[in-house]
């Protein structure tokens, strides 16, 4: 059972704000998902599980120092910037 | 179109002229398979093409590109309101190795949001028709990079694959379509969903292009941490041992379409009794890794933003409640879910288990056979708006995401039409094993 409760929880989680409608269109869907997704049970807890397909370890490079984005490229997108720095929402109250 | 017909075109006509009839017909498309087109760059290297500036394996042939792949200078938008202004500053390896070999980009393909979706439907610039009838689908999640194939909108395309998304576009529109073995294709400049299962691969009008461009985009590159650093050079291969996979199945005219294709080859049936797990540990480990992947989203370094910047956790909320459509809250929510505290041991990690299920059973089989078959889809193309249910969408994906799971390669080769419409049948290969499947595809050419 999935409550609205559950769906409002998840939504702060994943910060994602949802209206009344949504909560509830989602609590409803999410339901016939994850129950679907009970088939999973029957799988015995002696298998391994599998992180990685290939077994390839990290790709390691030489450590030399090489040129990396400008301050005008890395900002280009940017929606608010000041004196090159990214402008974001005030972090402590 | 096929890239030998493109070539006597251009001989004919010059490049410029050709490439300015396809902006032309594009331009008339009703399949709205575009979200960006690059019309004047095109002209412009249409134009150093007929004055003998372009060399390379591609000089001169106009690709497609999916719009999760990063194009420097041109808008890269994931078909999201999220991204849809912005604009990259630097080029996916694959773009960077097209260019190298003289390619045209010639456009953006539109495509599900972020690449989740069956149809194209969840796209923020609306869904992709299908050539073969305006009110079905192409397919998704690559259905730009199809669609554009299969209505000479482009010669070849790029599209990206997580759980599906190259191939049920391709069987969709009727063209050849690839999944890459994981770590063939470097992912630097794929804007990431779900990086454990996807890849990025080659779809062509013909299995000789998909052939040529697989070649251009395989290769070493360092800066994605799971590339295998090998290159791809197709060599013919006899004797293929067949195996048709009982338990990946379509509707009945499907079936009989699949086995009148397979009528004069031998082969045997096999079962693979842990697919029975695929689409769950799909569906819970792209949604987890979803719901990290797309954190990044946050109004402030690119992307969508809201006007008044409030407290973060308000201000992120709110970027986010905007920016993303449902099918993508949907995901990230459920990944969130599968992740978060309690719930972890129940969903992701089995889901985990089941992977390497499904792995033993994919090794069993080719200790015994080269290529496994199957329909690609278990349907025709739907009709726009047909499924409503997420879960009945998702469970479209029964017979292609298994090999993402594993990691294994698999094509899609069009089987021609049944009323009209385009059908597929998918063969899988063992790990690094695509030229097993491109032989399989000739021989099935060739018949």
């Amino acid at each position: 059972m999935v409550s609205v409760e559950d769906v409002y929880h998840v939504s702060r989680l994943a910060k994602l704000m949802i209206s009344e409608n949504e909560a509830e269109k989602f609590r409803k869907e999410f339901e016939d998902i994850l129950s679907y997704f009970n088939i999973l049970d029957e799988i015995s807890e002696e298998v391994k599980p599998t992180f990685h397909v290939l077994e390839i370890r990290n790709v390691f490079r030489e450590d030399l120092a090489k040129k990396g984005l400008d301050q005008d490229s890395a900002l280009k997108n940017a929606p608010r910037k000041e004196e090159g720095y990214f402008v974001g929402p005030k972090v402590v109250e | 179109m096929k890239l030998a017909e493109w070539r006597k075109l251009v001989e004919e006509n010059g490049c410029l002229e050709a490439i300015s009839k396809m902006l032309e017909r594009i331009e008339k498309s009703k399949l709205n398979a575009y979200i960006t087109v690059c019309k004047d760059k095109s002209l412009q290297k249409a134009e150093e093409y007929d004055k003998s500036k372009i060399k390379g394996r591609l000089a001169g042939v106009p690709v497609a590109v999916k719009d999760n792949i990063t194009t420097k200078g041109i808008r890269t938008t994931c078909a999201s309101k999220m991204l849809s202004n912005y604009v990259p500053v630097f080029d996916a390896h694959v773009v960077e190795r097209l260019k190298a070999e003289g390619a045209i980009i010639i456009g953006k393909t539109n495509m599900d949001e972020f690449g989740m979706g069956t149809t194209t439907e969840t796209s923020y610039f609306g869904v992709v028709r299908n050539p073969y009838d305006l009110n079905r689908v192409a397919g998704g999640s690559s259905g730009g990079s199809s669609a554009v194939l299969a209505n000479d909108e482009a010669v070849l395309a790029l599209g990206s694959d997580t759980g599906g998304s190259i191939r049920c576009p391709a069987s969709f529109c009727g063209v050849y379509g690839l999944k890459p073995t994981y770590g063939l294709v470097s992912r630097f400049g794929l804007i990431p969903y779900a990086n454990s299962l996807e890849q990025i691969g080659p779809m062509a009008n013909s299995i000789e292009d998909l052939i040529l461009l697989l070649e251009v985009i395989a290769g070493k590159d360092e800066r994605d941490s799971t590339n295998a650093g090998r290159s791809f050079e197709f060599r013919e291969v006899e004797n293929l041992r067949i195996g048709v996979v009982k338990n990946m199945s379509a509707e009945e005219q499907i079936m009989d379409r699949f086995f009148d294709a397979l009528n004069g080859f031998e082969y045997e049936e096999i079962e693979l009794p842990s697919l029975k797990y695929a689409l769950s540990a799909y569906y819970i480990i792209a949604m987890s890794e979803a719901s990290s992947n797309l954190a990044r989203y946050d109004g402030v370094r690119y992307g969508f933003s809201v006007p008044e910047l409030t407290s973060w956790s308000d201000y992120f909320s709110r970027v986010r409640a905007e920016g993303f459509g449902e099918e993508v809250k949907r995901r990230i929510m459920l990944g969130s879910y599968a992740l978060s505290a309690g719930y972890y041991g129940k969903y992701y990690l089995k889901a985990l288990k089941a992977r390497t299920l499904i792995i033993e059973d994919f090794r069993n089989a080719f200790a015994k056979f080269d290529v496994l078959v199957s329909p690609t889809m278990p349907t025709l193309p739907f009709r726009i708006g047909e499924l409503k249910d997420p879960l009945t969408m998702y469970k479209m994906d029964v017979n292609t995401v298994p090999v993402n799971l594993a990691g294994l390669p698999a094509l899609n080769i069009p089987l021609g039409f049944i009323k009209g419409l385009p059908v597929g049948m998918q063969v899988i290969g063992n790990y690094f094993e695509e030229s097993k499947l491109i032989s399989f595809a000739k021989k099935l050419e060739a018949k």
